[in-house]
Parts: C-alpha cells; structure tokens; sequence
C-alpha cells in the first residue's frame, strides 16, 4: 500500500523521539498497545506546573509507519497545548491529518489512547 | 557496476523473466500462433510440437518418466488447487482424510479449509522450530481414510527444504498420494519425481525466470497410476484433467526457464548460496539480536529470513522500499496485517512474527546489491531501534514479558 506524503515525512523525520526521565516533576507516560499486536506506544508530555501548559513532548513508537507518524504527529500537536486542551485531541483529528487508509485507523486510536494515558498518568502525579 | 534503483530482493514473490525465455516465447504471440489442439492443419502442428517441446523440458527438469505426465495450469495455484480438490473427489469413496502442514502456502492451507467445510477432515501436522515437518507426526496423523498428503517442498517464507524423499516412502508404504507444492523448489534445487516417490508436484514458471500465468501439476502415471477429477469442465485438454485453450507463448517460455534452469542451477544455486551467506554475516554481525528464522541447512539458496527483535517488519520494508523490494512474511498476507503464520508456526513470539523480513535473490543479483542492502537494513534497524519504546525497555534490564499490556 502507498503512504501518503505526510506519514513518509514523519517516519522519515520523526519529530521528538526520545524520554523524559519518569520521575521528573511534570512528566505524564503513557505506554500503551503490546508488543504481540504489533504496535507498542510511549508517549511522555512535560508540564509547566505553573501554567499547566505542555512545554514538551516526547514519544517512541514500536509499530509500522502509521504508528510511527501518529505518534510523531501528536507530540507535535500536544506541545502548547493545556492538560484540558490536549485531552481534546480526536484519533479523527490524526485521520484526516495524516490520511490514513481504513486498515490503518487502529494506528490513531493507539495514539489517542497513548494521550489519554500520559495525561492520567500526569493527573494521577500532580494530584 | 553501477547500482541499479531499486533493487529486487523479492524474488520468492516473483522473478523477472529471462531474456532467453522471452526470446523463445515471442514467435508464439504472432506467426507461430496455432491452437495446439487444431489437429488438421500446419499451424496447429506446429503448436502442438511447441507444446510438446516444452513438456519434455520441464519433465526433464523434475525428473518425470513421461512428458505427457505434466498437466499445464494457469499458475501453481491452480495447479494446488487441481491436486487437492482433484484428488479429494476422486477418491472420495475411499476415504476423506488429508494431511498436510500448518506452514503450507495460502492456497494449500485454503483448499484444505474449504474441503473441511465440505465434509472432510483435514490433519494439520506442525513443525519444528527450524521448520522442518517431522516424518513421525505425518505417520501418526494417517488412518486407514487418509487419501493424501500434501507437504510443500521448500517453504516460502524461511525456504526450508522437507524431507520428501521420507515422506514419498512413508506414502508409498502406507498406499497413499503424496502431494508437493515445489513452486519454490523446482528450478533451484534437485527435484526428482521418481526418486523421492513424489505422486503430484505444483510448480509454475514466473518463478523460475518464466513468464507468469501458466503452471503445471505433475500426475503420475505409473506405479500407482493417479486420478484426478478436472476442476474445469470443456474441451478435454490435458488428457481431460485440465480444458481450456494452452496458452502456447506461456508455456513454450516455462520450457525455455526449465531448460535453462536445469542447465545451470547447479552453478547458479551455488553462486547464490554464497552471496545470501555475504548477506546474512553481514547483516548479522552488525545487528544485535536479530535472528535467523527456517533451518540453517536445509534451505533454499537464495532465501534469508531474519527476525529483528523490538522492530517491526512494515516499518523496516518503510525504510527500505524506495531502494530496494523485500517482504514482510509472503506477497500473499502482506495485504492483511496479520503476523506471519509461518514464522508464528515455527514456535517465535508473536512479536519477533512481526518483524521477520524476507529476504530473496535471483539469477541477476550482485555482490554490490547484497552489501547494499545489508547495509541500508543495518542503517533501518538502528534507527528504528532509537525510536523503539521495546528496545529502551530491554536495554534497561526490563524483561518485557513482565510488562502488563494492554492488549486492545
């Protein structure tokens, strides 16, 4: 199957691939998917604990292209957004960006899923 | 030599058709272009003796007693087909038991579903960790409804060979038909019908440097003499087994690629076992954890098939598929986003199923395309590897079986 220009883009220059140390203060993770489906996510924000404002975002991504660039894409997309604002973030939103085929669709839920994790993940350490 | 973009290293999915081969078939598209079976005039004779040509070559090449033998078909899953079905609904007052292997090509294992579903039973044998079918568990699995045993010869994916000389006994002693699906063998190993007691063989031409569709199944005639029952009623070509016009220019090109084949494998076989061992030290010796896959002896010269831990297959072909054509498990699932089954089947963890990348050379390979791309597969897989939330796990000491994972 072909790619569209944008999922090659980003697997080719992934943007923000790397860690933050968990422990940092203002770190969310997020790992979701499992290595026996083929896709794992990590998916780190950092937050300005003044402001509430994603200062950073970081990712690594076990999966096909797709997975590669829906990650890469939403940590693109969490960087200056609030806590509340990144929660909005749609797997719809990163369809339609990235012009993924149906049989990639499952690649978007993950990163969603992946945002949703690293914000209660946030949440649930920042109580 | 300069680098030719992008390089072909798909070559168990297809080959390119050899010259030579196109070369005899072109006379058969425009002034040679008889219906063979027009047995009253010139131009059917002369099909005819095109046709007849051809056989000979390719009963030549898999060591069969008589051409007329040799049954054309538009491909080997045709030829899968008209084997299994064929003999299924011959046979069916004598029993309705086949076995086979869970690692056979899609058709073979399809065919075999859809005969389930008619009332048959099917006996999947498993395989070994190297992939090859233990002759004891077929043994096993026979009854006295057992009708036939179909086992690849050479396996698609990881290209190990089976012991068909054993099972050709086995099957002779027990009195039952032994099919080999050898469309990856025939041409680039040593296939002898009569030697390894083979009773049925599925082989097609597009990959062995012939065009694609036609292929042919082998019939045995002799000792025991098999039926089949055709799967295409009409005009009864092929001695009634298979009706339909012969495509002349096809076929006379699957003859050319035989005799070719048979001329040369031998040499090229050897040729391409050292430059797939160049490949794999290559590739091995730069990677860390990454695995060969099928049996480190008793395989097809021209196959590799690694396994990269903590990368996954389509995003590694991503990184490649601009330079070069390799697949993930067969051209046949890589459709769906299933792991492969046979890699699965071979006892690996579903996540090393996920990143087996195939690797297959051909006649026109070289040692510059070899090293090329065993260079541009380390360069992916480090790469990928940096951005791979497995590898940072396991490189921390964490053992990625403790994880809980949240399994959509």
């Amino acid at each position: 199957m072909a790619y569209s220009d944008k999922v090659v883009d980003h697997y080719n220059n992934p943007r923000n691939v790397g860690s933050f140390s968990k422990d940092t203060p203002g770190v969310g993770t997020g790992l979701v998917g499992a290595p026996e489906c083929g896709d794992v996510m990590k998916l780190q924000i950092k937050v300005n604990l003044e402001t509430g404002v994603i200062e950073d975002a970081k990712f690594k991504t076990f999966g096909c292209g797709s997975a590669i660039a829906s990650s890469s894409l939403a940590t693109e997309w969490l960087k200056g957004k609030t806590v509340d604002e990144a929660a909005k973030i749609k797997n719809t939103d990163i369809v339609n960006e990235l012009k993924l085929p149906p049989v990639k669709i499952h690649c978007s839920v993950l990163a969603e899923d992946a945002i949703k994790a690293a914000l209660a993940d946030y949440k649930d350490k920042h109580k | 030599m300069a680098l030719k973009f992008p390089i072909f290293m798909d070559a168990q999915s297809t080959t390119p058709a050899d010259p030579r081969v196109v070369e005899a078939m072109l006379p058969y598209f425009t002034e040679k272009f008889g219906h063979p079976a027009s047995r009253n005039h010139p131009f059917g004779w002369e099909a005819e003796g095109a046709v007849d040509r051809a056989r000979e070559q390719l009963a030549a090449l898999i060591g069969a007693r008589d051409p007329k033998e040799l049954v054309f078909t538009s491909g080997g899953t045709e030829a899968i087909n008209l084997a299994i079905k064929g003999v299924a609904e011959m046979y069916r007052e004598k029993g309705n038991h086949i076995v086979t292997t869970v690692i056979e090509q899609r058709a073979g294992l399809d065919v075999c579903k859809r005969l389930e579903r008619q009332g048959y039973t099917v006996t999947y044998v498993p395989v070994r960790p190297d992939g090859l079918v233990d002759v004891e568990e077929i043994t096993k699995a026979i009854t006295d409804k057992t009708i036939l045993i179909s086992v690849m010869f050479a396996n698609n994916e990881v290209g190990t060979i089976q012991d068909i000389a054993a099972i050709g006994r086995l099957a002779k002693e027990k009195g039952v038909i032994f099919h080999t699906d050898a469309t990856q063998a025939v041409g680039k190993v040593p296939v002898n019908v009569e030697a390894m007691g083979i009773d049925l063989l599925s082989c097609t031409a597009h990959l062995i440097y012939g065009p694609k569709g036609v292929g042919a199944l082998y019939v045995r005639r002799k000792s025991p003499r098999v039926r089949i029952a055709p799967m295409l009623d009409g005009g009864g070509h092929e001695r009634g087994m298979r009706s339909g016009t012969l495509p002349v220019p096809l076929i006379v090109g699957f003859g050319k690629a035989a005799e070719i084949c048979r001329a040369e494998m031998e040499q090229e076989g050897a040729r391409l076992a050292k430059l797939r061992d160049r490949l794999q030290d290559r590739i091995l010796s730069n990677v860390d954890e990454a695995f060969l896959n099928g049996h480190p002896e008793r395989r097809l010269p021209h196959n590799l098939n690694i396994s990269f831990a903590y990368v996954e297959g389509e995003s590694v072909l991503m990184g490649l598929n601009k330079e070069s054509a390799l697949s993930s498990g067969s051209a046949c699932t890589s459709a769906t986003l299933e792991p492969s089954y046979v890699i699965s089947a071979l006892g690996a963890s579903a996540e090393l199923a996920h990143s087996s990348i195939r690797f297959s050379l051909h006649r026109f390979s070289t040692g510059e395309e070899v090293d090329y791309v065993a260079d541009k597969t380390i360069e992916v897989i480090k790469r990928l590897r940096d951005m791979s939330p497995l590898y940072e796990l396991a490189k921390e000491g964490v053992d990625l079986k403790s994880i809980h994972w949240k399994a959509e």
